[in-house]
């Protein structure tokens, strides 16, 4: 990467900028310029440990040898509390088995953020590696006191410190005092991972067996005694405002205990689950409401926010004179509105007694929605406890915090019992924050060779966050009587990125220009859906790449290798390749193959996918015949649960490509249901998915969660560009647009 | 009082005649193997069997049902005994949150109980109805069809056994 950290704007860029909008100036930084800054190792601790240092915080071990393992980050489905403890177990020299883990908790665990970007493993994953290795060597260091040993004649084995003559000190006997209450080292012996036996091994994962079972395994199915079954009213469409509401004949609906009205706030709270729906459907019949239509017309959405106001950020400038142009290519692509759409509707439970509020929610932030909520119901912090039970899988911020704050509005306003509040699935489709709509502008020169010399990179879109900084980001808080506002939106700085996140091409091109146009005002509510911008980015980049390789007629497989220096890069593009039969792919009529690479976020996992689509000129319906992954996620952790995490990326983003796009009037969203906003069935599987992972024994971990959702896109567009000779750069690729293009 | 079959037991539940079974399930009955997707018959998190066919509780009255046999997950098996379906779905990993898995596997069971061999087209086209977001299909598809070949060996086990 040759990309420089811009520190200054030339006077012609400034003039360039100010045709547009507001100019900021972004600091932004390519993978390598980021490590030349990093603090020295020494000051940092690894991992969330930088941030949470006491070790106790982490791991605590009692005297009958229980191991108790905390994390900050929670189950999202992603297998996370699997491969923590694996991870500990491994440092720690114990069965996985005696690992009891508590996930995020604001009164037990760590405060690490959101269970986001796929950070887990980087941030908790290895914190918790470090303090196991930590409390191991402290467990060996108490027995060495205590047998007069120096430490180096002792090693931890199964669950106990050991002596090379047959003595043993069971971890539970060395336990007492405060030996855990340490700061953490930042240089600390890890186990060598040559001899790793648990980390690196697929594990099955801990909470499959209840969810296959009918355990109690989700918030959703949280019972606890006394509780109470709330449904909320919520507005027919953004910024309705109530305008009567005649809820005398519901209050007396059997079973019903209260109606909370509250400004444009409505909810109801019966004894029965079926009665509060009953009741629910009463209410709502019975509100009159106030409409406006505030959205834009739907066919001119791209243009309507085209001419938002903006602010620009320059996120990489590079430029070398470039020579030899022979050829220039431009395009444009476009990503609309789609949703995370978990399969069980948002749910949480609160309880409000003595003052104090608990909040059981699958947020995938419990401090910052205990922060959210406390200052939603003007409470002090330590007066609400948050605490994560799963939910069904949420790929991002969707209405699992808003539910969060029902919870707690209701649980005010009915104290003393349990209340559990369940979405219903239209509420879920219509007022989840979605994954914005994105626009990407590329324009690229090659040389005489076939060499990219010049590469410019635009891309426009509204913020990636707005998970909770405060109560102003929790939908119910803007429908009460004293509402809270949406604070102004902010671009999520790079490397990570919103908007522009893997905006910053991983080739190796002399010459590279990326503006990020942040539109901060939103017609549609939006925020993180998993890989944030990287889904756009990399759909529009590799697409981009592909029509480059085309432009200089090379092999598109080869056309990215002769741009990639990275070796670990070049590993899951050669593999990928050779794992599909790329060289060797002879198409059927109405097929062809596609490829794609993205380094996650520039900076995480590697991820290369090739893929056979059938086109149905006919129908216009495109299906994926088989698709090949290559991951390198760094050291693994659990090759399954990377294999199942890949598996379901790709599938997840077949769906989203070809299928996916939250539609709406002037007046409201219209996707209400499952009818309205089809995803993926079964019919419509590949015939086969492979992953292949590229372990890294001892490497950092770079996370797996969203690593696959844009090369899967791009690698779809370029397989039906190359099965149909049509290039269809708007998603999704779904049967109206791919008969147009066909022109059939 | 409505009197219903679950898993082959007999159970009251003071519950009026419109109340989807799902309700009865989760709220009256306290039992988790049922999902609340959509409430709309679109996702089959819900789905149960009645007399051997998949429905969706979600859509289906407890009035209709007296009389009628109906099986929900929790009759499967349990962890430390699972059925053939759940066995199968552990050994493939077949979930990622798993929240649509419970109606996965009362879909498959009504497949499998009815064609013991049935093949990857006939497993897709019969479990169409419902929806994963987290796209573990493909595991899916294989723990069904590993979880035939379990109950086919099993099936054939006493008869082997009579032969010889
Ligand atoms: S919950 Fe019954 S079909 Fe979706
Ligand atoms: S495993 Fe999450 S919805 Fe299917």
């Amino acid at each position: 990467m040759s990309i420089k950290v811009v520190r200054a704007l030339s006077v012609s860029r400034r003039r360039f900028l100010a045709a547009g909008g507001s100019l900021v100036i972004g600091f932004s930084l390519s993978p390598k310029a980021l490590f030349a800054q990093g603090s020295p190792a020494a000051t940092k601790l690894p991992g969330s440990l930088n941030t949470t240092p006491m070790i106790d915080s982490w791991i605590r071990l009692g005297a009958d040898g229980s191991i108790t393992v905390l994390t900050g980050k929670a189950e999202l489905g992603q297998g996370v509390r699997t491969a923590l403890i694996q991870i500990a177990a491994e440092q720690l020299f114990v069965q996985p088995g005696k690992i009891q883990l508590i996930t995020a908790d604001t009164r037990r665990t760590p405060d690490e953020g959101y269970t986001a970007g796929s950070n887990s493993m980087k941030d908790s994953g290895t914190a918790i590696m470090n303090a196991a290795a930590q409390v191991r060597e402290i467990l060996i260091a108490r027995a060495a006191v205590r047998l007069g040993l120096s430490a180096d004649k002792l090693k931890a084995e199964d669950g106990a410190v050991i002596v090379s003559d047959g003595r043993r000190i069971a971890f539970g006997d060395l336990v007492g005092g405060e030996l855990t209450r340490v700061r953490a080292e930042s240089q600390i012996k890890l186990k060598d991972p040559a001899s790793y036996t648990v980390v690196g091994h697929s594990m099955q994962r801990v909470d499959i067996p209840a969810k296959v079972t009918g355990g109690a395994a989700y918030v959703q199915d949280l019972r606890l005694p006394g509780m109470v079954h709330a449904r909320v009213v919520r507005p027919p469409a953004y910024g309705a405002q109530l305008r009567e509401l005649q809820s005398a004949s519901v209050e007396k609906m059997p079973g019903v205990l209260k109606v909370v009205h509250d400004g444009s706030y409505v909810a109801v709270v019966a004894e029965r689950e079926f009665d509060a729906i009953r009741a629910m459907r009463a209410l709502a019949a019975a509100a009159r409401w106030d409409e406006r239509a505030l959205l834009p017309e739907p066919s001119e959405l791209f243009d309507y926010l085209t001419r938002l106001p903006y602010d620009s950020f320059i996120d990489a400038d590079n430029h070398a004179t470039t020579a030899g142009v022979t050829k220039t290519v431009e395009a444009n692509y476009r990503r609309p509105y789609q949703m995370h759409g978990a399969i069980g509707p948002s749910c949480a439970v609160g309880l409000y007694k003595d003052d104090s509020l608990t909040v059981w929610t699958h947020s995938q932030g419990v401090y910052p929605l205990r922060k959210s909520i406390a200052e939603m119901l003007k409470l002090p912090e330590d007066r609400v406890q948050c605490i994560h039970p799963e939910g069904a899988g949420c790929y991002g911020h969707n209405g699992a915090d808003d539910a969060g704050a029902d919870a707690a509005l209701i649980a005010r306003a009915f104290p003393g019992r349990p209340v559990r509040v369940q979405w219903m699935r239209e509420q879920e489709h219509l007022w989840e924050p979605y994954g914005p709509a994105m626009m990407t502008a590329a324009k690229a020169s090659l040389d005489g060779g076939g060499n990219i010399v010049d590469w410019e990179y635009e891309v426009t879109s509204n913020t990636h966050s707005t998970r909770p900084g405060g109560a102003g980001n929790l939908m119910p808080a803007w429908h009460l009587a004293i509402p809270f506002t949406p604070p102004q939106p902010k671009p999520i700085p790079l490397p990570e990125g919103g908007g522009d996140r893997n905006a910053i091409p991983y080739y190796k091109i002399p010459s590279v220009r990326v503006v990020h146009r942040f539109v901060p005002s939103m017609p549609i509510r939006v925020s993180a859906l998993r890989a944030l911008g990287a889904y756009a980015n990399v759909f529009s980049i590799e697409s981009f790449m592909d029509e480059l390789a085309l432009a200089g007629r090379t092999d598109p497989v080869e056309f990215r290798l002769r741009h990639l220096e990275d070796p670990r890069a070049r590993e899951v593009v050669t593999l990928a390749a050779s794992r599909f039969g790329w060289s060797s792919y002879a198409p059927d009529k109405g097929r062809g193959r596609g490829f794609a690479f993205a380094r996650y976020k520039s900076l995480g996992a590697y991820l290369a996918v090739a893929l056979e689509v059938d086109v149905d000129r006919e129908t216009g319906k495109v299906r994926v015949v088989r698709a090949v992954a290559t991951v390198d996620s760094g050291q693994a952790v659990n090759p399954d649960g990377i294999r199942n995490q890949v598996e379901g990326g790709v599938l997840q983003s077949i769906s989203w490509t070809l299928l996916e796009a939250v539609s709406f009037d002037k007046k409201s969203i219209t996707s209400a249901d499952w009818s309205q906003y089809p995803i993926l069935r079964f019919p419509e599987l590949p015939d086969t998915v492979e992953v292949h992972v590229v372990d890294r024994p001892g490497q950092p971990f770079l996370g797996t969660g969203e690593a696959a959702q844009g090369p899967t896109a791009a690698a779809i567009a370029n397989a039906v560009a190359a099965a149909s000779n049509v290039r269809i750069r708007e998603l999704p690729l779904d049967r109206k647009r791919v008969k147009v293009a066909l022109g059939v | 009082m409505i009197e219903l079959d679950i898993n082959g037991t007999k159970r009251s539940v003071d519950a009026e005649a419109d109340t989807p079974l799902l309700y009865v399930l989760r709220d009256h009955l306290a039992m988790n193997g049922a999902k609340f997707g959509c409430g709309l018959g679109q996702c089959g998190a819900c789905t149960v069997m009645v007399d051997g066919e998949a429905v969706f509780s979600c859509m289906t009255p407890v009035s209709v049902l007296a009389g009628r046999k109906i099986r929900t997950i929790e009759g499967l098996g349990t962890v430390e005994q699972p059925g053939a379906l759940q066995r199968a779905f552990i050994d493939e990993q077949a979930a990622q949150c798993g929240y649509c898995i419970a109606g996965m596997i009362m879909r498959a069971q009504a497949l499998l109980e009815k064609n013991s061999s049935p093949s990857d087209a006939e497993i897709r086209r019969h479990m169409m109805p419902n929806l994963c977001r987290c796209g573990t299909h493909m595991r899916i598809v294989k723990a069904v069809r590993r979880a035939a070949q379990t109950m086919r060996a099993e099936a054939d086990k006493p008869k082997s056994a009579g032969q010889t």
